[in-house]
């Protein structure tokens, strides 16, 4: 039975209830490798492909295409050839009424992000998962945890995973103290401290990259291993526009082009994620710590923090994850990296590497985190 | 993110403002309710309960009911705006301005202008517009028409719960005063609201929906039909564009204008009467700066010009219905300009 | 009488002010130099004065279309007045107020109004402020007769007394709105209307200065005090017409010239303090000369000064705009 992987409606966001199966790319009986894209998924905040959880032949598909369905429901069935269809079958069964049961559970939903005090400020977590230590994801600028929708499910699965608002954005206070990156690694050491986390793996994003990086260097003993996605500090250059786009953009038509500067495939950026980056931005404090944040980081199209010469302090296993298309950060900062940090360049993707690839980054995450143990 | 109703984002725009601001108070006939009554305080909070709470939380020197005396209870936010509060006063429903309209238009609009620059009135007027309630005539009418008329005052009329927070706190920071629009068949309907304050800025549409084919631009209540339509005819493969004025002054004509241009048929709908309105305005807009990108005339969409029905038989035909407005995209699809 | 030296010359000073500039206001109209509607308040500079004087920084007056005397009397800027009636750019408010709406918000001058019975419902307004912020400020509404007729009036006292402002309403009784006598137009009587109220009320011979300086003093005690509001009903005269070009055809023969002979409120003033040896003539007649002085100087400037110019059509409408 274990052989038996069920496809089912994935859950891409906090607000996320169904999606709709817009597309498939596979067909019954065609063999599949683990990360091969099977459908278009689409909900109103993202269209995103879904890519296949295992190696085996497509034995079911289940819903057809244009069929919305509720996060969880069963998509499509893959197995071995060896397996009975009597045994698929009762796979499916067996789904369903597991699922009825879940759902009448209390807890059966999904986890909410909740507030962690520090002092006087409150920075927001989401968490799922068992396992220490966990994986700590560290956002980019101007972007919130949700930003990890595609990893945490995935990644969540194996081991405690908590992402968190950097001080200024999402659910987080306003209050940045002085928005530098070292200043900020403080802030994501004093949350671990809040939850009792001594040490985590640490997933970062560009400038959450950076971060992790900071906290690398300054505090070794809170991390146990590093994955820096396109981050700041290994080189100088930095797409300025972006990040003054960022900071102007006061609406929809206006933010668009500068969102879509974060990825390779403009579909990407929908409606509602471009709407969601305005709401963060409309909250009081929101903009000033944004600037805050801008302007201790970066003059205009350079970064003020640089951490490459320090690479060789770094006790702690590191890899680079770039995406060859990146038009904020050029994946040239992955080059002439010290021997030990492995690197990796995906094709396709621009600097939102994690969303764009994420079944490459998950499974890159999750064999470093393998090895690191 | 928590879901909370058009009321409860309204009620909670206002608690925090208050306890942002000392200077923020709430004045209006029954805004607490139960003044010098022997039964309950806070009997009412407000004719829908939309300021239920608030005497409670700040006490009648901040909250204060007023006898039913618009010309004086609007005039006296007036005064206390333009020598130092904040004050949200709630003109019940908006049909009632016709007994203290001098005090809006002939002085909180015009101070700043007639005394040289060196008045600031920031005054709210909350008020609650629209049909559906079989309210009859004189409970019913949309009017913001009226006030956009009016230089010096700012209108806003928000579509939904977490716009109407994100507006309402935008004005009473705003130094102007503003005519803030609640649709009175709106207050149970939800979306999903922050609970930390934010503002939305007056004057920034919002594009609910995008398609090639069609442009409805839409202002309030008329937002949530204007979606309805756009989602219907998406699956017959209608690509329609869904703009969310927000506010009707300012103006944001440059979205109105770039989506007109983009699909060069325009539907403007508005649940105002048709003449000298909002929707009329929007389409001599349309008509007079992008007149080259039109493939069909543009169509309005309102109640007719007629009072507001009391017999729902009547009432329901008069609304601008998710029908109508569909009638109306088919329409402007359907037309071709003769050679 | 418990006025100084010092309080006693203010008031003349003012009082002549205000005087000097309607006098001479109404020539420049007559000459034609002043464009627009002008309402002058020559005659009434008492009921101004008496109550201005008893008011501090912090308090606000609103006013009516003749408004220029309590202007004066709350301290605005004479030459800036004279500048904003001839519609230069220089004047009180850029010249966009004009005569009718001449204010000074920082002078606590509310602005003089285009409505009538606009005033009182905004000084409800300006006292819930004293009242909310605890200034220990107070508001007063001067109202023609006219006004008093007003729904607006009525509703402010009315709310005054229910939310227990400190408010006052003077009723400034010329005795005509536009043409038509108070005598005719007023139902009741004005003390009576604020008795239904439960307001106190008190009537006033307008022209004595002492008179209402007295009263003034009382109401305003008793608002700064939480006693809430009161009215008084100034009576007295205007010397000119409703507004300049007012033929007045309306008023007895000799009418005014009889009330300039012997209720002038300058006179009676300069008499009674000269009688009881207050003040003496020389000190007057300086102040005349000083006043004339200014009012001159103010005149000349004020034709002197720029008009506004097509940059400032549109600015002011909002604090800001998008």
């Amino acid at each position: 039975m274990t052989a038996i992987t069920a496809v089912v409606m994935p859950k891409w966001g906090l607000s996320m209830q169904e999606g709709l199966v817009s597309a498939w790319h596979v067909a019954i009986g065609e063999p599949v490798e683990q990360g091969r894209e099977l459908c278009e998924i689409e909900t109103s905040k993202i269209a995103n492909v879904l890519e296949s959880p295992a190696s085996g032949i497509v034995r079911r598909i289940l819903v057809e295409p244009g069929t919305t369905a509720p996060v969880g429901a069963l998509l499509a069935v893959i197995a071995p050839a060896e397996v009975e269809e009597a045994a698929i079958d009762a796979f499916i069964t067996g789904f369903a009424s597991q699922r009825a049961a879940a759902s009448s559970e209390p807890g059966g939903e999904a986890p909410a992000p909740r507030l962690v005090r520090l002092g006087d400020k409150s920075i927001r977590i989401l968490e799922e998962g068992e396992g220490e230590p966990p994986l700590l994801f560290v956002h980019g600028f101007g972007g919130d945890l949700e930003n990890w929708m595609f990893n945490m499910p995935e990644l969540g699965r194996e081991r405690r995973a908590i992402a968190l608002d950097l001080p200024g954005h999402g659910g987080s206070s306003k209050v940045v103290t002085d928005g530098s990156i070292p200043g900020l690694a403080l802030e994501v050491a004093a949350t671990m401290q809040a939850l009792g986390v001594a040490r985590a793996h640490l997933v970062g994003h560009s400038l959450g990259g950076g971060i992790a990086l900071a906290l690398a260097l300054d505090r070794p003993e809170c991390v146990a291993s590093l994955t820096l996605l396109a981050p700041l500090g290994l080189g100088s250059e930095i797409a300025g526009s972006f990040i003054a786009g960022v900071l102007s953009a006061n609406r929809a038509r206006r933010l668009r082009p500068v969102l879509e500067m974060l990825v390779h495939d403009p579909k990407l950026v929908t409606a509602e994620m471009v709407e969601n980056v305005l709401r963060a931005k409309r909250l009081d404090g929101a903009q000033t710590a944004l600037e805050t944040i801008a302007a201790a980081c970066f003059e205009g199209d350079r970064q003020r923090w640089q951490a490459r010469a320090r690479l060789v302090e770094l006790r702690c296993p590191v890899q680079v994850i770039w995406g060859e298309d990146d038009r904020i950060l050029p994946v040239a900062h992955s080059r002439d990296l010290p021997q030990a940090i492995a690197v990796h360049r995906l094709a396709g993707a621009g600097h939102l590497v994690h969303m764009e690839k994420a079944a490459e980054v998950n499974a890159l995450i999750a064999r470093f985190i393998l090895a690191c143990a | 993110m928590p879901k909370k109703t058009y009321r409860q984002a309204i009620n909670e725009a206002l608690r925090q403002e208050m306890e942002r601001d000392p200077r923020v108070i709430l004045m209006g006939e029954d805004v607490a309710g139960g003044m010098g009554s022997p039964g309950e305080d806070d009997a009412w909070g407000g004719p829908l309960g939309v300021t239920k709470g608030l005497m409670p939380r700040f006490g009648r020197e901040r909250v204060l009911d007023t006898p039913i005396t618009e010309s004086a209870f609007i005039g006296a936010a007036v005064g206390a705006a333009v020598t130092g509060l904040r004050p949200v006063a709630e003109l019940m429903f908006v049909d009632f301005f016709g007994v203290c309209f001098d005090q809006i238009f002939n002085q909180a609009a015009k101070f700043r202008y007639m005394f040289g620059g060196k008045a600031k009135t920031p005054l709210v007027i909350r008020t609650m517009y629209g049909a559906g309630f079989r309210a009859a005539s004189q409970h019913s009418q949309c009017l913001y028409s009226i006030f956009t008329h009016i230089p010096g005052l700012k209108v806003a009329l928000p579509s939904n719960a977490y716009d109407a927070k994100g507006l309402l706190i935008q004005a009473i920071r705003d130094d102007d005063p503003v005519i803030f629009f609640e649709h009175k068949a709106m207050y149970d309907e939800e979306a999903e609201v922050p609970d930390e304050p934010y503002t939305i800025p007056f004057g920034e549409a919002a594009v609910t929906r995008e398609g090639d084919d069609v442009t409805i631009i839409a202002m309030g209540r008329m937002v949530n039909f204007a979606n309805q339509v756009a989602d219907k005819l998406a699956k017959e493969k209608i690509g329609v564009t869904v703009v969310d004025i927000r506010t009707t002054s300012p103006l944001d004509t440059e979205t109105i204008l770039d989506t007109a241009a983009e699909t060069g048929r325009v539907v403007v709908v508005d649940e105002s009467h048709p003449r000298c309105s909002v929707a009329s305005d929007i389409a001599a807009l349309i008509a007079q700066e992008a007149f080259e990108h039109l493939k069909a005339p543009v169509k309005m969409v309102t109640a007719p010009h007629a009072p507001v029905p009391f017999s729902p038989a009547l009432e329901d035909l008069y609304i601008p219905s998710p029908q109508k407005i569909e009638a109306a995209v088919r329409e402007v699809l359907a037309f071709s300009a003769r050679a | 009488m418990q006025l100084s030296r010092d309080e006693l010359l203010h008031a003349y000073r003012l009082m002549r002010t205000i005087r000097a500039f309607e006098d001479r206001v109404h020539e420049e109209f007559q000459a034609g130099n002043i464009p627009g509607f002008v309402h002058l308040y020559a005659g009434e500079e008492a009921s101004a004065v008496g109550f201005c004087m008893h008011l501090k920084e912090g308090d606000y007056i609103a006013s009516t279309h003749r408004g220029h005397g309590h202007c004066i009397a709350k301290g605005c800027d004479v030459r800036a007045m004279m500048a904003e009636i001839f519609g230069k750019k220089d004047g009180l408010c850029g010249g966009k107020g004009g005569s009718m709406h001449i204010a000074d918000l920082e002078k606590g001058m509310m602005g003089a109004n285009g409505i009538v019975g606009g005033g009182p419902p905004l000084v409800c307004g300006a006292a819930l402020t004293a009242k909310t912020l605890k200034t220990g400020g107070v508001a007063i509404a001067f109202v023609g007769d006219g006004g008093s007729n007003q729904g607006t009036t009525l509703e402010s006292y009315n709310l005054a007394k229910v939310w227990n402002l400190p408010a006052i309403f003077v009723i400034e009784d010329n005795g005509y709105a536009e043409s038509t006598a108070s005598s005719w137009a007023v139902a009741g009587s004005q003390v009576g209307r604020a008795a239904g109220f439960g307001i106190p009320g008190y009537e006033v011979d307008g022209h004595d200065f002492f008179a209402v300086w007295d009263v003034a003093r009382e109401v305003i005690e008793r608002a700064r005090m939480g006693g809430g509001p009161s009215l008084v009903h100034v009576r007295f005269s205007r010397y000119y017409g409703h507004f300049e070009g007012d033929a007045m055809t309306y008023r007895g023969k000799d009418e005014v010239p009889r009330l300039m002979a012997e209720r002038d409120c300058l006179k009676l003033f300069r008499n009674r303090v000269l009688e009881a040896a207050l003040l003496d003539a020389a000190e007057l007649d300086r102040i005349d000369r000083e006043v004339a002085e200014l009012i001159d100087r103010a005149t000349a400037e004020a034709k002197a000064a720029p008009m506004p110019s097509e940059a400032d059509l549109l600015t002011d409408v909002y604090v800001s705009y998008h």
